[in-house]
């Protein structure tokens, strides 16, 4: 029988899997496609998100439209897609509905009109204020298009605005990155993420001659100004990549990092739900079939029971991405048994190493346990990470 | 049974056995004669019956003595038994082959006719004309378009100084002149000599462990009769059991008969479970009417090389005794006794006759019982004199004495035979310099070919000297050892330490000449093997608390995934799982952690130069 309790919320993820142009280090499933693509595309969407809302039951609390460059989208596209949105599921009021926008793809008009489709934050991929090295990134807009596009984004109405940054690029010095830093400081974002480059394989940065990269000294050294000289400025680290000012975390990508349930949605889109991970076909034809014949089994590929060990290792992992860690309160009551049972080793390790920290939070009366990265510990979080994989 | 049918048995018997240079076409000749005389068809023949191990067939070597017995009616008109033991095909088991020589009366000498006389050629020759063995040589691989077998013909009598005039000109391969090759056994091979009447008298020259029947043992009869029910002695060990079964070779299988009596060539099994009660080289003889005197030249075989072997995973150490102790029972050259390292945990302390047999051994763990194993540095038994006037035969450098304790230390040397074209010679005597050789002759065989003699200490020569040996000469270089003895050396045993502690599976012993050289080399290689650690570590190397060189591995500085979102999280896991797994493979040294295979990459390397 199953159990009846209270019907925990789900974030929805949406992936619009088109762009202008494919940037030289982009891996994700994006590629440029003809208008009459991306409308089809839109229409198939939300034959999905009709077929898929009862995978559902309860409410909505997240929402984020990711690409790709989804303000590719037109302002009657996302109307649609939407509407069709707000029929299907049961979205909460206080809804964190997220979008990414690329500078290059969107003015005021279409950024007031994604505003008025229901649209409370937007992530502009901005990555660098410095033209040379947009230019190296393959970027389709400058500095000051994304300068442009954040008081665009203001007019229209949106007082939730991150930026993206990308540090580490081939060639960067401390100083350019410091200018794109401070330029980004200075428009005045709730939110930025700031990311290390990754050059991935199979993308053209891997094939390219490039400028030097910083060495593994400066790549920290950058890392670590990033994090002193946004918290002058008013934006805390909560997680690796990521700062905002008080009361700004994304909370869509919290829900990554502490087991909440999502449902993705569109090409190649991952979800965790009930436990299960699974994900919707990479290949469009395959995308397309699943869905024009309300095949739920196709949809989801690759599909995974997580057993109640695996639950722990990604709790641990994921949750240990946050500066504030883990919980070890909520640890116990989502497993059922204290943290210390399959880990207490490793924590005592790792706290002798200086890997991790411990410490009590006060919330509302009740005292929480906490454990998360040292500084050191978050440099080499994947050396952490892996000891807490059973 | 009368004394004149034992005679004319013997009569028509010819024990023999084909030496040759590796690759010079012994196996294929012998598998042509074993078709040509009936036993089996080609179709039914396993390309070359007589290596039977899959090691062997793979490598072309002979690591065990095989017989098989062919019945061939000659052009007389008379049914010959041809008894055709082949025999070890390498330095390592120069003992075995020896008494596997010594079961023989005669050897055919095969060389190839491209490449002519090579140094194996020359020790297993003089190895069997020590035997007192009638040699005649045969003449291979006369279908290749590069032979040459009137030079070579020259060649075998100029060298070796035995008649070549009509030596069979023949292709294995082809099954070209085989007949004249059997013929030739008849003529040239004599017939065994012996008396029936005698006590009993055998040379064991080879065994066998069965897990049914014991012990098998292969032995020539010198004298005597060996048949069913008979106790039997084995006179060195003392070992005393009763014959269960006698019976003759067939090819790939044994066949009971009633008796063997002297002159012939079979085996026994009389339930000995222990393979060191039936030593090869031990006399076997009636235990109620011994003969007088053992054959002579039995002496133990005695393990030149050992090495450190550890699991790869630990949980299999049960596992690694128990494939040791089953090898063993068909290789008592094979010894090991069980050692414990900090780096590598629990382990064996493993002798063996000489590199090959060390690595066919590995190979045979590692494939037959599917083990994952780490080796260490292959070493010589040094001999230690100690200060108080005692001395110890080292074989494992960890336990090497107090320097302040050690009077003086010896190391084995090795009289080295290299047959080389004369353009190499430049290179091959520079590399005998570099491991230390101490030139002795030089003798031109042709014009442009000669044998280099050198003496080398055999610490010098078991790491990768063959391999050098072929590098600098193209393939052309050929060589043989023999054990000299031992000589005083100055030699230092030198530690790696990883942050600051010893790894007691890298400790070796080194000539002081060569120390620094190979002391940075270890820590260089060193170096690229460990990981990052969350700490700077130094590598050293040092000879008697001295360092000598230094490495350090920087710090982790950076290892983290900078993007983790939902659609990223399995193979982020993925990842991790990976990492993980890396890890479990790690052993901890002085707080590091270093994969396991590190260890043998760097002694792998250290070997490499």
């Amino acid at each position: 029988m199953k159990e009846i309790g209270p019907v925990r919320p789900v974030s929805l993820y949406l992936h619009f899997p088109f762009c202008v142009r494919k940037c030289r280090y982009c891996d994700f499933l994006s590629g440029p496609a003809s208008e009459e693509e991306r409308d089809n595309y839109i229409d198939l969407l939300c034959r999905e998100i009709r077929l898929r809302s009862s995978e559902v039951p309860g409410q909505v609390d997240t929402v984020f439209l990711g690409g790709g460059t989804p303000s590719l989208m037109t302002a009657a596209q996302m109307r649609r897609l939407m509407e069709c949105l707000s029929d299907a599921f049961a979205i909460f009021p206080g809804a964190e509905i997220s979008m990414e926008v690329n500078p290059g793809t969107a003015d005021g008009e279409k950024l007031r009109s994604f505003r008025e489709s229901g649209i409370n934050r937007i992530s502009i991929g901005v990555q660098s204020f410095d033209d040379e090295e947009l230019r190296l990134l393959g970027r389709i807009h400058t500095a000051g298009e994304a300068r442009e596009i954040f008081r665009a984004a203001r007019a229209a109405g949106f007082a939730n605005i991150n930026l993206d940054l990308m540090s580490a690029l081939p060639g960067q010095k401390m100083d350019t990155w410091e200018h794109t830093l401070r330029e980004a400081v200075s428009l005045g974002p709730e939110h930025l993420s700031a990311y290390s480059l990754i050059i991935e394989e199979g993308t053209p940065f891997a094939r390219m001659q490039l400028p030097a990269l910083p060495s593994e000294e400066e790549d920290r050294e950058m890392y670590h100004f990033t994090r002193q000289f946004l918290a002058q400025n008013g934006y805390r680290r909560y997680e690796i990549s990521n700062y905002a000012k008080e009361g700004y975390a994304c909370r869509h990508n919290c829900g990554y990092w502490t087991g909440h349930d999502y449902l993705g949605l569109g090409l190649g889109a991952s979800s965790f739900l009930n436990g299960e991970r699974f994900k919707n076909p990479d290949a469009m034809d395959q995308y397309r079939e699943s869905v024009l014949r309300g095949d739920i089994a196709g949809l989801q590929q690759e599909k995974e029971l997580l057993s109640p060990e695996e639950q722990m290792e990604e709790c641990m992992f994921l949750g240990l991405r946050m500066t504030d860690g883990i919980c070890i309160e909520d640890y116990q009551s989502r497993f059922g048994e204290p943290v210390e049972k399959r880990f207490g080793e490793v924590i005592e390790k790792h706290l002798r190493q200086g890997l991790l920290c411990s410490g009590t939070v006060e919330a509302g009366g009740i005292t929480q346990h906490r454990l998360a990265l040292t500084e050191y510990g978050l440099d080499v979080a994947n050396y952490v990470m892996a000891d807490y994989i059973l | 049974m009368t004394d004149n049918h034992y005679d004319s048995i013997r009569r028509r018997t010819r024990n023999f056995c084909i030496v040759a240079h590796i690759d010079h076409g012994k196996s294929t000749l012998a598998d042509r004669m074993i078709e040509r005389t009936g036993l089996l068809t080609s179709r039914e023949m396993q390309d070359q019956v007589l290596d039977n191990m899959e090691l062997e067939r793979e490598r072309g070597i002979t690591i065990k003595s095989q017989a098989v017995r062919l019945v061939y009616k000659a052009k007389d008109g008379v049914e010959y038994i041809f008894n055709l033991i082949d025999t070890p095909g390498h330095v390592d088991f120069n003992y075995e082959v020896s008494r596997s020589l010594a079961a023989c009366d005669g050897a055919i000498l095969v060389v190839d006719a491209t490449q002519g006389i090579q140094a194996q050629t020359l020790a297993n020759v003089y190895l069997a004309l020590e035997h007192d063995l009638d040699v005649f040589p045969v003449i291979n691989k006369i279908d290749l378009p590069s032979a040459m077998p009137e030079e070579v013909k020259h060649e075998i009598e100029d060298v070796i100084g035995i008649e070549a005039e009509d030596a069979p000109l023949i292709s294995a391969k082809q099954g070209i002149g085989i007949e004249d090759v059997l013929e030739a056994v008849v003529e040239k091979i004599p017939a065994p000599e012996g008396d029936a009447d005698a006590p009993l008298k055998a040379l064991i020259f080879d065994s066998l462990y069965d897990s049914y029947r014991g012990v098998i043992v292969f032995c020539r009869i010198r004298d005597g009769v060996i048949r069913k029910g008979m106790p039997v002695r084995m006179m060195a060990t003392g070992a005393v059991a009763e014959v269960v079964e006698v019976g003759y070779f067939g090819p790939g299988q044994f066949i009971p008969c009633d008796e063997l009596a002297a002159g012939q060539v079979g085996y026994f099994t009389a339930s000995i479970k222990n393979i060191k009660d039936a030593r090869v080289g031990d006399t076997v003889t009636e235990n109620l009417r011994p003969c007088e005197e053992p054959l002579p030249g039995y002496k133990r075989a005695q393990p030149m090389v050992y090495c450190g072997l550890y699991p790869a995973d630990s949980a299999k150490y049960p596992d690694l005794r128990d494939a040791l102790e089953k090898l063993q029972l068909n290789d008592a050259s094979l010894f090991f006794e069980p050692e414990t390292s900090l780096a590598l945990g629990f382990g064996f302390r493993c002798g063996f006759l000489g590199l090959l047999h060390m690595e066919v051994i590995l190979e045979r763990l590692e494939r037959e019982y599917d083990l994952d194993l780490i080796s260490t540095a292959p070493g010589v038994v040094y001999k230690v004199y100690k200060t108080d006037g005692t001395m110890i035969e080292l074989t494992n450098p960890s336990n090497l004495p107090d320097p302040a304790k050690i009077e003086h230390m010896e190391e084995p040397i090795v009289s080295a035979e290299i047959m080389v074209t004369t353009e190499f010679i430049g290179p091959i005597m520079q590399l005998c310099q570099e491991r230390r050789g101490r030139y002795l002759d030089t003798e031109y065989i042709e014009a442009t070919r000669a044998v280099l003699k050198y003496e080398l200490p055999l610490n010098e020569i078991i790491y990768d000297f063959f391999d050098a040996l072929k590098s600098r000469s193209r393939g052309y270089a050929s060589f043989d050892y023999d054990l000299k003895g031992y000589e005083t050396s100055e030699l230092v045993k030198m530690d790696i330490l990883v942050n600051k502690e010893p790894v007691d599976a890298l400790s070796f012993i080194v000539h002081a000449a060569g120390a620094y050289d190979r002391g940075r080399r270890m820590c260089e290689k060193l170096k690229e093997e460990i990981p990052r650690q969350l700490f700077d570590v130094p590598i050293q190397a040092a000879v008697g608390g001295r360092i000598i060189a230094r490495e350090t591995v920087r710090q982790l500085r950076k290892d983290v995934l900078a993007k983790c979102y939902g659609g990223d999280i399995s193979r982020k896991k993925k990842l991790l799982e990976k990492q993980k797994e890396g890890k479990k493979r790690m052993q901890i040294v002085g707080n590091v952690e270093i994969p396991k295979e590190a260890f043998m990459n760097v002694l792998k390397l250290d070997a490499g130069n």
